[in-house]
């Protein structure tokens, strides 16, 4: 709280990098961050279907020949995945190849935690990778947020650096919010469990107070999202705070039921057309608002699964896997290798891309800061255009 | 499974009393521990506490409270069980059968999914049981300890299904509740629905599946950082085999399927089973130290103290892992009345709705609106977010749930009785409901609460019930909250309701 009260004072600052320069504002896009959750299989996301082992390690459940839309001469598409391709034929979808990290972990918690805090996989971090990108930047005020949650992990936007909420649902948001306004400000107490609720009361009311009139009276979709599943309802939020321009630096959703340990295909299958009817839905509002130039959508998982499938036609815990990064400032194309599945380390494929070098990318490309994340040297992807 | 509060006699019955006192332990210096000590004791064992419950064991001595509670023990639970529990597997499948060769098509042309239906029906029923037996217990200590289990030995009906398994693993958390961890584990290891949850059925030598080895040795027992990728695979491989039956639904061992090859684990080779890695599990001191460290969080602060930790898991162990003697040196342990663990941790969204309705003395007619509001919150029984369970602690308090709980406890206030709060709970997931919405009586559709507008009173008061009713201002407070109000809520002059309804719109009431 200190640390946040400084900055509310230093409002000479606010205003220098509100005002922003034209370069400045350039590199002022949203991340809409897709969290995975439970593992993603890669390997039948973005199929290997040339190489021979692929049949041979997936004789269950690999991915026919026919339900693979081919990308080039090596991998293809799940075909579930088929509504990205308008995206991929305009050159806004980047497919990372082989996306992991040294030492893997297959613990989805700790898994996880390690992404969402950018740490090595021997080190524990408490607070979230993008809280950390803006560790010492200064904020425009006037949102009372920065970024915004819809789903129920807000790991990787917590810490100092970013005033974070989690919101459902934007109309109750700010019905209740209204309901419960604080009669004066969190103090000093020495009990961390108060001052946790207090922090929250004062951030739901610092965050109502800025997206009231934004919200209430921005536009709505052009294009409906599917009502079947939370991850369109979760787009349809982030879709109207984009619309609304809501200055936030990033807004999170997820799709959530990938640990596929059985029966893998049903399963995988659905989860897949979510994920590309949503995303697609998602591409086609932003073109429509001129927005799509301003936001970069990056998926992530806790890891992706053996390369072998089990007894129970489904897949366990591995390591790497491909990850999609859209919008319209992105270079679109496979980027990074496929990592050889001749070349495996006790059945799991080997990461070709350290995820922190994805966001590293990300934070210059989206915000215009240097991050290095652990990472040295840094090892940039040409992900912007 | 009408909740009568009267029902609901804690340690406030004279009998307790009598029990607890005419045990042959001797009991030390009798001194009252008073009104607040009492209040403690009964909010971090109890869902919730009246006056008279907090008044009846303010005049006892805090060990022999302790002993009372501990005392107080039947594996019965009081509430009576949907008619379907005992159903087997077979029957489960000849029902689902039916139920697809029924199935209909919707409005919209989609083939209703009878199955899902069936599963999501019996979870509601099983969750309305389960809250009814919150209510109505006369032993909430025990019934804490049961969520404390299903908590740590999750299962999940998302993944499980088979909803007859889900009241059996209940069923033993009770009657474990304050009995033996190593029978407990041992127990568990077996469930068919653990069995289901984490693929044990599909454990077989030919392709061990991990899962259940990797959590039993992350979650359950040791803790990360104390094993090797390899004691997973040694492990799950121990455990090959066992399984359920395909009629019976119940634990099988099947041999033909069991690795029984040699094993290294932990250090130690042989042609292990899944009951002797249990048992090195169990001699592991890392084992107790994860159960005290855990129940230090629900019972006494977010911050174990290590040393209280090696203290009573050692007493944990030497013990043989009974539970009572743990919980009776938690219980007297000097940290536990600190004044500094007072008010220190975050009531659960169970704990914040059960005890509400509890305090309030709110009738009860159908659970299922208070089973909503808790899910809403992030806690719906039987289906933990995954199988780390709940994370609990600060986590329970986001922007979108303070929200709700604030929202949840404005209709408490205004409530008659339960079934009135219904109405649009808007709880992030819209239309999903609008079935159910048309068949409900206009003036519950109010999409929020209208303060103001209700039986209540214009100030937004409570109306008092007998629970509550005939307290001083003073009583009120101490009662709903574990310190003083954060906000100015009351003036000496202002009436019992309009304090009650300020209270518990407090910050502190959050906190137990």
């Amino acid at each position: 709280m200190d640390r946040r009260h400084f900055l509310l004072g230093s409002s000479a600052l606010s205003v220098v990098m509100a005002a922003g320069s034209a370069a400045a504002e350039q590199e002022r896009r949203v991340l809409v961050l897709v969290e995975m959750k439970g593992g993603n299989d890669g390997m039948n996301t973005v199929i290997p279907y040339a190489d021979p082992l692929y049949r041979q390690f997936r004789p269950g459940i690999g991915v026919a020949r026919d339900r693979t839309v081919q990308l080039d001469e090596r991998v293809g598409l799940h075909a579930k995945l088929d509504p990205l391709m308008e995206a991929w034929k305009a050159g806004d979808f980047a497919i990372i190849q082989g996306v992991g990290y040294p030492y893997p972990n297959r613990s989805h918690f700790r898994s996880i935690e390690i992404w969402d805090t950018a740490s090595a996989s021997s080190q524990t971090l408490s607070e979230g990778w993008l809280s950390r990108a803006f560790d010492g930047v200064q904020l425009p005020r006037g949102a009372g947020v920065d970024s915004i949650v819809a789903d129920n992990n807000a790991l990787p936007m917590m810490g100092p650096g970013l005033r974070t909420i989690v919101m459902q649902d934007a109309e109750n948001f700010l019905r209740q919010a209204t309901a419960m306004k604080e009669s004066n400000e969190p103090r000093d107490d020495r009990n961390p469990a108060l001052r946790h609720v207090l922090e929250v009361r004062h951030e739901v009311n610092g965050a109502a107070a800025g997206l009231h009139d934004k919200l209430r009276d921005g536009p709505r979709p052009a294009y409906a999202f599917g009502a079947d599943n939370g991850f369109g309802r979760e787009l349809d939020l982030a879709t109207r705070i984009l619309a609304a321009r809501v200055p936030v630096v990033a807004i999170k959703v997820a799709l959530a039921g990938f640990d596929t340990h059985a029966n893998q295909v049903p399963t995988q299958e659905r989860l897949l057309g979510f994920l590309a009817s949503g995303l697609a839905t998602f591409r086609r509002n932003m073109l429509a608002a001129s927005l799509w130039n301003d936001v970069v959508v990056m998926t992530y998982s806790e890891f992706g699964r053996r390369a072998r499938q089990n007894a129970s036609g489904g897949t366990d815990h591995g390591t790497a896997a491909p990850h999609f990064v859209m919008g319209g400032k992105v270079k679109g194309g496979l980027h990074g290798a496929y990592p050889s599945l001749a070349d495996l380390q006790d059945g799991d494929l080997k990461h070709t891309v350290d995820f922190r070098n994805v966001y590293s990318t990300v934070a210059q490309g989206c915000w215009g800061l240097r991050r290095d994340f652990g990472q040295r040297p840094v090892r940039p992807l040409d992900l912007f255009a | 499974m009408m909740a009568r509060l009267g029902r609901r006699r804690f340690v406030g019955g004279a009998a307790v009393v009598a029990a607890a006192l005419s045990t042959p332990r001797p009991i030390r210096a009798a001194a009252a521990m008073g009104f607040d000590d009492a209040r403690h004791l009964l909010s971090r064992t109890a869902f919730g506490a009246t006056p008279a419950e907090i008044e009846a064991l303010a005049s006892m001595d805090f060990a022999a409270a302790v002993e009372g509670l501990l005392a107080r023990f039947h594996a019965q639970a009081a509430s009576a069980a949907p008619s379907w529990v005992g159903e087997d597997l077979a029957t489960l499948r000849e029902r689902r059968q039916a139920a697809l060769a029924a199935a209909g098509k919707n409005a919209d042309g989609k083939p209703v999914n009878e199955v899902a239906k069936l599963v999501r029906e019996q979870g509601r029923q099983l969750s309305n049981w389960w809250v009814d037996e919150m209510l109505v217990t006369d032993q909430p200590l025990v019934e804490k300890m049961t969520l404390f289990w299903h908590n740590h030995f999750t299962s999940s009906i998302q993944k499980v299904r088979y909803v007859p398994a889900l009241y059996r693993q209940n069923t033993l958390f009770r009657r474990e509740a304050l009995g033996n961890f190593a029978t407990l584990l041992k127990a568990v290891a077996h469930d068919p629905a653990m069995l289901i949850y984490l693929d044990g059925v599909r454990n077989v030598a030919r392709q061990p599946n991990e899962n259940f080895a990797r959590e039993l040795l992350e979650l359950f027992t040791l803790g990360e950082g104390h094993y090797s990728e390899a004691d997973i695979k040694n492990a799950a491989r121990a455990f090959t085999g066992w399984s359920i039956d395909r009629d019976g639904g119940r634990f099988v061992d099947r041999m033909q399927l069991h690795d029984g090859g040699e094993k290294t684990f932990l250090g130690q080779s042989g042609h292990f089973t899944g009951d002797d890695i249990l048992a090195i599990l169990l001699r592991h001191p890392r084992t107790a130290e994860t159960i005290v460290e855990k129940l230090w969080r629900e019972f006494v602060s977010s911050t174990p103290d290590p040393g209280e930790v090696k203290r009573l898991a050692g007493l944990f162990r030497s013990g043989n892992y009974e539970m009572k003697p743990l919980l009776r040196a938690l219980f007297l342990s000097p940290a536990f009345r600190d004044p500094v663990n007072r008010a220190a941790l975050i009531k659960s969204p169970i704990e914040l709705i059960v005890g509400t309705v509890h305090v309030f003395g709110l009738p009860v007619p159908d659970q299922t609106p208070l089973v909503r509001m808790i899910a809403g919150l992030g806690q719906a029984p039987f289906a933990p977010p995954n199988v780390k369970g709940w994370p609990g602690g600060d986590s329970w308090i986001t922007t979108n749930t303070l929200l709700l709980r604030q929202q949840f406890l404005r209709r408490l206030i205004e409530a008659t009785t339960v079934s009135s709060l219904d109405g649009n709970m808007a709880m992030g997931r819209p239309g999903r409901r609008a079935d159910r919405r048309q068949e409900m009586p206009a003036q519950t559709m109010e999409p929020y609460p209208v303060e103001g507008r209700s039986l209540r009173g214009a100030a937004g008061e409570a109306r008092l019930g007998p629970t509550l009713s005939g307290a001083d201002n003073a009583t009120l407070l101490r009662t709903l909250l574990p310190r003083k109000p954060i906000d100015a809520v009351a003036s000496a002059a202002q009436s019992p309701g309009a304090v009650v309804a300020a209270a518990m719109l407090d910050p502190a009431y959050q906190l137990k």
